[in-house]
């Protein structure tokens, strides 16, 4: 079973592409502060909007820093939000989906009605709205994203639980007097996790696009801090002069949200042929 | 059908109070009052005026009654007044910009599905050929692509690279002075990118949706039968399989409603468009509260309400959803 597995996600030169981007994104982050040639937030006013050269392969920012610095540090903030946000958001979506699909009846109902409701709401409007209310820094923005974004884990654990809940295993566990904590969280979830764990690949990708978007905007992680959203901010600003701001940040964002979610579709098909 | 619609509308009742629970709790979120934020720029103000602030927006009042009170308001589309200088009613500052914002939603779901049902259909009937290769790679594509740095890089092509189209607001300075065909070209250049972008979205998504339904239904019984008939292959495709695979679509179509209405957030402040998202966006900015929560709650309606049209819309279509 595990060996067919990776036989087939191996053969998937889709996701093995996605894992190489997905890795070395791990390792860019991990040595940033080797890898990167200058320390990001150093300010030199006599090198302003330089142009890509020898010196600063990606060019420099309105402040004199360094671009590609910025970027390889900024790959740490897009990691930690993907994963602390899609941490966040498992957390909720899998205690509420499996307690709705393992109690069933009102308990369910009431989960699911929340669920529906929540999901009336425009995503980036509930987002926009809290950060009104609280301050935009980096632990606010995952925290947000990810109670934000759970509604769609609620609803893969619910229906994993309500096929699992009927299966021997689980009245096995009964008949030895497992308690219902116990049945939900040791015996049912790790069955339910292949789905869950797709999801969160897929869920890492969409909290690094949503963290650029409210960098980018300005509400989301703040200057100095570098974050890839954030440096096109400045290639906005400075559209007409610096084309290298708006191009390669964008291009980190574009690469990583491709690498997980083609990390993710591989990981669904090799869980689950049947899927395909 | 009546009856369809009733069971409908009375399952948007609860769904409404939950839209309203919801405001009201990410109101009340906020450390300290929300009146502090207006009180505290002012060093003047004394506990006294604090108080008064407080009993002009119920805020000493207990949470259930207060929630009961910003409800019956509502009820009236009363939604407060704005935070900011101008002290206008929340509700006339979102409804002068609300024909915005849905007139290019409503572009951008029309454009979304003129260009994804062809590109979903012909992709499905050349299955694995090179157009549903490309399809594929287009797909994973704008599934990643940051429709924002898009946005920039288009901006930067077109508006300042080529200088063929405007990159800021909905109308030129000297709009008002043209004549009514060239204020209408004027008003559509300026168009062009935010609607093409804001469409982008949801493009991959209904192509995918559209070609992974139409394989299904190729597969389908009566597909056979048509063919064995010896129909065309073109009347099979286009007038059985596309009938029954359009169907699911509208579905499709009212799901992508809350991400159109979030992304004019995005778009609007890049292009700098007078609609509801941008004041989203302003507000949000300001700490305009009543405005904030004034437009959640609209973003939530209009969600509920393109739902709506979408599942009606859907049993007009296909009878068997009105009986079971």
């Amino acid at each position: 079973m595990r060996s067919d597995f990776w036989r087939r996600f191996l053969e998937n030169r889709m996701a093995v592409a996605g894992s190489v981007v997905v890795l070395a994104l791990f390792v860019v982050s991990l040595f940033a502060p080797w890898l990167a040639p200058y320390d990001p937030s150093a300010i030199d006013l006599e090198k302003v909007l330089m142009p890509p050269s020898g010196d600063h392969w990606l060019g420099t920012d309105p402040l004199g820093r360094d671009v590609l610095s910025r970027m390889i540090w900024g790959a740490r903030i897009s990691l930690k939000v993907g994963f602390v946000a899609t941490g966040i958001a498992i957390l909720i979506g899998a205690v509420l989906g499996a307690v709705a699909g393992y109690y069933g009846g009102w308990t369910d109902a009431v989960i699911m009605r929340f669920v529906d409701i929540m999901l009336c709401f425009p995503a980036f409007f509930l987002i926009l709205a809290v950060i009104a209310i609280l301050e935009p820094s980096i632990w606010n923005i995952m925290l947000i994203i990810g109670v934000t974004g759970w509604m769609g884990i609620t609803r893969l654990v619910r229906a994993d639980f309500i096929s699992l809940k009927e299966r021997d295993f689980v009245l096995a566990a009964r008949v030895i007097g497992a308690s219902d904590l116990r049945i939900i969280f040791v015996h049912i979830l790790p069955n339910a996790m292949a789905s869950v764990l797709v999801t969160a690949t897929l869920g890492v990708a969409g909290a690094i696009l949503t963290e650029s978007a409210l960098s980018f905007l300005g509400i989301g992680v703040q200057p100095p801090t570098p974050s890839w959203g954030n440096i096109l901010t400045a290639g906005k600003d400075n559209i007409d002069i610096a084309w290298w701001l708006s191009l390669y940040p964008g291009l980190a964002i574009l690469v990583t949200v491709l690498g997980y979610n083609l990390l993710g579709e591989g990981l669904r098909d090799a869980l689950d042929p049947r899927l395909r | 059908m009546l009856s369809y619609l009733g069971k409908r509308l009375l399952f948007m009742a609860p769904m409404l109070i939950g839209i309203t629970i919801i405001c009201f709790a990410v109101m009340h979120l906020a450390p300290g009052s929300p009146t502090d934020l207006q009180t505290q720029m002012n060093p003047r103000a004394s506990a006294e005026a604090k108080e008064r602030l407080r009993a002009l927006y119920d805020l000493d009042k207990p949470l259930p009654q207060q929630y009961w009170l910003w409800v019956k308001k509502l009820a009236v589309l009363d939604l407060g007044r704005s935070f900011s200088p101008d002290r206008r009613p929340v509700s006339d500052k979102i409804l002068e910009r609300l024909p915005i914002t849905v007139t290019l939603n409503v572009l951008s779901l029309l454009l979304i599905v003129a260009i994804a049902i062809p590109i979903g259909v012909l992709a499905a009937v050349h299955q694995d050929a090179w157009f549903d290769r490309a399809t594929s790679v287009f797909v994973f594509i704008g599934f990643a692509m940051p429709t924002f740095w898009l946005a920039l890089l288009l901006m930067i092509l077109f508006g300042i690279h080529l200088g063929w189209l405007p990159i800021s607001g909905i109308r030129s300075l000297n709009a008002e002075y043209m004549r009514p065909a060239a204020a209408f070209w004027d008003l559509v250049r300026h168009l062009i990118l935010p609607v093409l972008l804001s469409a982008f979205g949801g493009l991959a998504g209904l192509s995918r949706y559209m070609r992974a339904n139409m394989l299904e239904v190729i597969r389908q019984d009566y597909i056979m039968t048509a063919r064995a008939k010896g129909l065309s292959e073109r009347t099979v495709i286009y007038r059985h399989a596309l009938r029954n695979a359009l169907l699911p679509v509208i579905t499709i179509l009212g799901l992508s409603i809350p991400g159109l209405i979030g992304g004019s957030v995005i778009f609007e402040t890049i292009f700098a468009i007078p609609g509801m998202g941008q004041l989203f966006y302003m507000s949000v900015m300001a700490r305009d509260y009543p405005v904030v929560m004034g437009i959640l709650f609209i973003g939530a309606v209009l969600t509920l309400l393109g739902n709506l049209i979408a599942d009606v819309s859907y049993a007009l279509a296909d009878p068997r959803i009105r009986v079971s």
